[in-house]
């Protein structure tokens, strides 16, 4: 039994192309979506967490942070948005975590398609979900008087943000593969966005913060983030915070990517 | 490697760490037949699987699926086997023909050839009236009649089942039994795991028994029934309280055979018939009433027996099992 003898059937096929391997995500975010469909709840739930941020934090802090909360909420929107898109990164974590330990990963990688779309797939299709939130927010915003600076501006920031969270969601996928529990995902997630998120100008003047945290809040991609969508959504520059939460979407990426990925990999084995 | 051989491993071998989960198992299946691999919680049977389906790389050793290498063809393996495992490998949330439909359009079928494959599984798996409705409302055995379905929707010519029937019912059981039956009619090969005996011995053409990471005994049911004396005497006194006379007796008096006592019954393998009358003399001599004493062919259970040194998970203690899919990998994974 040292020679295979065996005739290679002609039309066995060997790896999917780009092409397939592009209507593969599509079919595994096809399934993300029929699973909302099933599950309206998980809107829902999606959409509790920034309604109650948006709302405490305009109508609890704006008076003291701002002088009033009409002021406070023109400031704030953009750095809500900018949390909320980065905590929701999570979901895409914890989702992976479960179809991982429920075996669901184990039918599709015996399946004749590319290793990385159910990857792929799943977080393509949780930007829906990012997509959904910032228009929760920005509805409610207006709602509550905030003065939207253009419609295209609101399209762009969007996009921004999609593909900002595109990026730093392999963190996420990193820590849903490596963790044991989804819970664990959780924990993982909020001690790092959490601090992450607050250490940032999302909800404060940075030069309110003392001095080593001012730097490091200077930094802090978050601000970058914020300060974008603050500029895209009402006013203050764009450019250079646009150009700064590039540069951190593109090292990010970089470097949590190939790592999550090693560890996909790794987990399979 | 055989021109008949759809499965064939020489060697293969897979170490989690320092424990030897899978040692040197040289395994076939002819193209077209179905072959078992018989064993015990933790034998090794779902990693031999995880290897041949490409989910786990093999630690040393080769193996090859319709003519494949397992290692260095991966993707050709893939676009050839279908998978059924013990995991939940459908999604509850959707329902039984949107997992279906899934599937389909994941393996690149247009809209409608994956929606007409769909219902036409659905049909032949008697899911029709079940459709509609998502699958965290199936029994467990519409569950895994749903799993086997999503295995086959782009129509896999060589089939790895992995404990297919864990956990189910006896009437789900013969079900799923048919359904793969009529596949291996069609000509699809298929290898498949099992803790059962009756199950081994009702679809396999060959059976591996391993144990431990090892392969210990292979040929066909009747072979493998054939190895320990081809049949069995079973004994089973009036009162049961003699059990253990009855087989004291027998074993004083005829040192080559090797009595069992097997609740209120006495098995023995015997080679030959005319040590019956023999037996039966004896017992009578010392009055003993008997309520049975009949001559059958060995189950797999006493082959099980005799090569391992340990009873094999019988169908009573089975059917009692958690019908959760999980239980059973849970076992496995300790093994890792």
């Amino acid at each position: 039994m040292t020679t295979a003898t065996l005739d290679a059937p002609a039309e066995v096929a060997g790896r999917p192309g780009p092409g397939a391997t592009l209507s593969q995500i599509m079919s595994m975010a096809w399934r993300q979506m029929v699973r909302i469909k099933h599950n309206p709840f998980e809107l829902v739930d999606l959409s509790l967490s920034p309604v109650m941020f948006l709302l405490l934090f305009v109508y609890v802090f704006g008076g003291q942070m701002a002088g009033s909360t009409s002021v406070y909420l023109q400031y704030v929107l953009g750095g809500l948005i900018a949390q909320n898109a980065i905590f929701l990164t999570m979901y895409t974590g914890t989702g992976i975590n479960a179809d991982l330990r429920k075996g669901v990963y184990d039918r599709f990688r015996s399946l004749p398609i590319a290793r990385s779309a159910p990857l792929a797939g799943k977080i393509f299709a949780d930007m829906f979900k990012q997509v959904w939130s910032i228009a929760i927010m920005l509805v409610l915003g207006l709602l509550m008087g905030f003065e939207l600076r253009s419609l295209s501006g609101a399209v762009f920031a969007t996009l921004v943000l999609v593909m900002f969270a595109l990026a730093i969601s392999w963190f996420s996928v990193l820590a849903g593969v490596l963790a044991d529990s989804e819970e664990k995902v959780q924990i993982y997630a909020f001690v790092v966005i959490m601090p992450l998120t607050f250490t940032s100008d999302a909800f404060v003047r940075v030069e309110t913060l003392p001095g080593p945290l001012e730097a490091w809040a200077e930094v802090n991609p978050v601000s970058h983030l914020a300060r974008t969508m603050r500029g895209l959504l009402s006013e203050g520059p764009v450019a250079e915070p646009l150009l700064w939460t590039s540069v951190w979407a593109v090292a990010l990426l970089a470097v949590t990517a190939p790592l999550a990925m090693r560890a996909y990999k790794k987990k399979m084995i | 490697m055989s021109h008949d051989n759809a499965v064939e491993t020489d060697g293969l071998t897979k170490n989690f760490g320092t424990l030897v989960a899978v040692d040197r198992i040289d395994v076939s299946a002819r193209a077209g037949t179905v072959l078992g691999v018989l064993g015990p919680n933790g034998a090794g049977k779902t990693t031999v699987v995880r290897m041949l389906a490409t989910l786990s790389a093999p630690t040393a050793g080769t193996a090859r699926v319709g003519g494949f290498d397992i290692v260095r063809d991966g993707a050709r393996v893939r676009s050839l086997i279908g998978l059924t495992g013990q995991f939940a490998g459908v999604d509850e949330l959707l329902t039984g023909e949107e997992n279906l439909l899934f599937i389909g359009r994941l393996l690149g079928k247009p809209r409608g050839e994956a929606r007409s494959r769909a219902r036409e599984l659905l049909a032949q798996f008697h899911l029709d009236d079940a459709a509609d409705r998502a699958v965290k409302t199936y029994s467990g055995g519409m569950r895994r009649r749903l799993d086997l379905a999503a295995s086959l929707v782009g129509r896999p010519p060589i089939l790895f089942l992995d404990e297919p029937t864990t956990g189910l019912d006896p009437r789900a059981r013969g079900e799923l039994w048919d359904i793969v039956r009529n596949l291996v009619g069609g000509g699809t090969t298929v290898l498949l795991t099992t803790q059962y005996l009756e199950e081994a011995d009702q679809l396999a053409d060959d059976i591996v028994v391993i144990d431990h990471g090892k392969v210990i005994a292979t040929g066909t049911p009747n072979q493998l029934k054939a190895k320990i004396g081809g049949q069995t005497l079973r004994i089973q006194p009036d009162d049961p309280t003699h059990v253990e006379t009855v087989r004291a007796l027998i074993a004083e008096s005829h040192a080559d055979l090797d009595p069992l006592i097997e609740g209120s019954a006495v098995t023995v393998g015997v080679n030959d018939d005319a040590i019956m009358p023999v037996i039966a003399a004896t017992l009578q001599s010392r009055g003993i009433a008997l309520t049975d004493f009949h001559l059958g062919l060995s189950s797999l259970d006493e082959v099980f027996l005799t090569l391992t040194g340990h009873r094999a998970e019988t169908d009573d203690e089975a059917s009692e099992a958690k019908p959760d899919p999980d239980s059973a990998s849970v076992a496995e994974e300790e093994t890792k």
